[in-house]
């Protein structure tokens, strides 16, 4: 059994203006001990799908299923929920300084932590412990910066505060939602291999939520690409960046800068993501996609093998297209050449939007 | 570290103490020493008694020397004397002080919780019918004028409650509660409710939306993903970062209040500092104005002070700022 097992996931927020539909029929999971990336850009839906299963979205349509341990975390009880939020499955989010709260101690908020789960838990062996956690993140004379207020730490320090917080009742799994985001590229580095050492050590699953697809080649085991609310490429990591199926996951591999030397010009991914109201008919990219076909502008594609159940992608490119290679662009051409001539026998002239 | 804070807000406070009153001495004093004692005296004070004035008061003397002796005698807590009321100006607004203090004491009590308490259920069932119901409550509580809430209740108390057998409440003259708490309370219950209603649509209006803001902050969400129960994410977390503009605003209304509650001591009769400043501008009463002025300035200064202290304890970044 998996530890999370997350099966067609929708959630869906009224608004004044219409239903924002954020998340359409996603799938994921992960093991003990494992890492699982989602990528996307804001908007995508990455971030609200992990705070669905925590039950942090208020006021959401959710449906699907979330089986962690067993069972399902949307629909059990809100109180049963929150026995979990925190204790077995912890979050360290974005801003560490927004996301401590400025008016208490660090220390008290990690006993709170503690003490909320576990009330036999006296008040000085909960703060012994949270001064424990500290050292143990890296934080220099944990003793007595237990007692300094969040203010008082840089941002580097501050998200090791979290990421103690987050170990504090040692959580199966641990949801870190753009951890590094706010950092400082150096400090980055370190976050994230601390991350990695202490999930080693603990034996925690990590669920790894980025735009940054540089973060996830470091760590990740498996790597979910989301856009526009839906799954768009699903594979391990290395599949993924030396064999991506999907032309949105090479866009946002090709909008990396490579530290190869040569100075080139970055390939950004063109157009901006859809309105989560009006979605465009068909396959969500496909305003912005350079292989446009014409099934693409009215059927939406499923997420369909490519190379063996582990290597999932939701494009109507032939299976064999995958990869930076001339083969796989030779493919990919074929096959929008007949989709382009299919076209010119019904429909108008719609251009691909770039 | 903050001790130094503490100092320097103290300096602070004394010297805009210095300025209040130095400000009200050029308004009062400067002048000829005619003009000066006519206006201490009283506009229907005969011409012998503002003579005496003169003399007593040293009005001739230099200006200097004036503001040394108006200053020397602050420090000493004199006032100077009412020369219409024959009274020393310290032992009018001594005498004054007891009604005003309790009136706003016991208000801020009411007004402070249910303002709270207001704003809070409020703001966790936003764009309810809750929500809705309070929101009307607050409109007519802020745009109902006091004097007019006053007279209602008083109303209803003689002619509804009074008639039905309930004639405990009665509006009249101050009593101390130290010489009959039952009095006091029949006569302060009224005034009370009065005051406190206005203010608890105001405090109920800014809880809220001190509320809306700080539950959508990110440590709000870390506190929900730490699995605190809900009841702690609103107290704990949520109110606790909510008061800062609470506190700011309670701290500016009652020293306001304090220098004397104007319309409620006047619906009710109560003889407060407010009343004593109604009837000393009717009068012309000049020494009660400076010393009534100078007394509402110190509440206002120290109330302030009392804020700058308070909030660093409810907001440890404030104490390195």
């Amino acid at each position: 059994m998996r530890l999370l097992e997350v099966t067609d996931l929708r959630v869906s927020f009224p608004t004044p203006d219409g239903v924002v539909q954020a998340v359409r029929g996603v799938s994921f999971g992960v093991d003990r001990g494992r890492t699982l990336g989602i990528v996307g850009e804001s908007g995508s839906g990455k971030s609200v799908s992990t705070q669905t299963l925590m039950g942090l979205t208020r006021g959401a349509t959710v449906t699907g299923a979330a089986l962690f341990e067993g069972r399902d975390l949307l629909t059990m009880p809100r109180e049963e929920l929150r026995r979990l939020r925190g204790a077995r499955i912890a979050m360290i989010f974005q801003d560490p300084l927004s996301s401590l709260h400025p008016l208490y101690r660090v220390g008290r908020q990690i006993v709170e932590m503690i003490r909320v789960h576990e009330p036999e838990v006296g008040r000085e062996q909960a703060r012994g412990r949270a001064a424990e956690l500290l050292g143990l993140v890296g934080i220099p004379r944990p003793a007595e910066r237990v007692d300094d207020f969040p203010h008082q730490f840089s941002g580097g320090m501050r998200q090791r505060v979290m990421i103690a917080m987050a170990l504090a009742l040692n959580p199966a799994l641990i949801i870190a939602d753009e951890p590094t985001t706010a950092l400082d590229a150096t400090v980055q580095a370190q976050i994230i291999d601390l991350m990695v050492r202490l999930q080693r050590e603990f034996d925690t699953a990590l669920i790894m939520i980025t735009h940054d697809l540089g973060v996830i080649a470091d760590i990740a085991d498996d790597v979910l690409v989301m856009y526009a609310g839906k799954p768009a490429e699903y594979a391990d990591r290395r599949t993924l960046y030396y064999r991506a199926h999907h032309p949105y996951t090479t866009g946002l591999l090709e909008s990396i800068p490579k530290a190869t030397g040569t100075r080139e010009r970055l390939q950004p991914v063109p157009g901006q993501p859809p309105s989560l109201i009006h979605l465009p008919p068909g396959c969500v990219f496909h305003p912005r996609c350079r292989h446009v076909m014409d099934r693409c502008r009215s059927e939406e594609p499923p997420m369909l093998a490519v190379a063996g159940e582990g290597h999932r992608s939701a494009c109507w490119l032939p299976g064999a297209a995958v990869g930076p290679g001339a083969e796989a662009e030779r493919l990919r051409d074929e096959a929008q050449a007949a989709g382009t001539r299919r076209r010119d026998k019904g429909e108008g002239d719609v251009a691909p939007a770039d | 570290m903050f001790a130094r804070f503490l100092i320097r807000r103290v300096v602070f406070a004394a010297v805009v103490l210095w300025l209040v009153t130095t400000t009200v001495f050029i308004l009062f004093y400067v002048g000829s020493a005619e003009t000066v004692a006519r206006r201490i005296a009283g506009p229907r004070a005969p011409q012998a008694v503002v003579e005496q004035i003169k003399a007593n008061l040293g009005l001739t003397d230099p200006l200097f020397t004036q503001y040394r002796r108006f200053l020397g005698g602050l420090f000493h807590g004199d006032l100077g004397t009412s020369f219409i009321l024959n009274t020393p100006v310290g032992t009018l607004l001594w005498q004054s002080l007891p009604a005003t203090l309790w009136l706003v004491a016991g208000a801020s009590v009411l007004w402070l919780v249910a303002g709270i308490a207001g704003g809070v259920v409020s703001a966790t069932h936003a764009r309810t019918w809750i929500d809705k119901g309070t929101t009307l409550f607050v409109l007519t509580g802020v745009s109902l004028p006091t004097f007019v809430l006053g007279l209602l209740m008083i109303f209803i108390a003689l002619s509804v409650l009074a008639p039905l057998g309930f004639a405990f409440l009665k509006p009249g003259a101050f009593v101390s509660p130290f010489a009959d708490p039952v009095e006091f309370l029949r006569v302060m219950i009224m005034p009370w409710f009065c005051l406190a209603l206005v203010q608890t649509a105001v405090y109920t209006r800014l809880t809220r939306g001190s509320m809306l803001d700080v539950l959508g902050e990110d440590y709000i969400r870390t506190a929900r993903a730490k699995g605190v129960p809900e009841r702690a994410v609103v107290y704990r977390h949520g109110l606790r970062a909510a008061l800062t503009p609470v506190i700011t605003q309670f701290g500016v209304d009652i020293g306001t209040l304090l220098g004397g509650v104007v319309v409620t001591e006047s619906v009710f009769g109560l003889q407060g500092l407010g009343q004593l400043m109604i009837r000393s501008v009717r009068d012309g009463d000049l020494p009660v104005i400076i010393g009534a002025a100078i007394l509402a300035s110190i509440f206002i200064v120290v109330s302030n002070l009392v804020v700058d202290v308070a909030y660093s304890f409810l907001d440890p970044r404030v104490r390195l700022a």
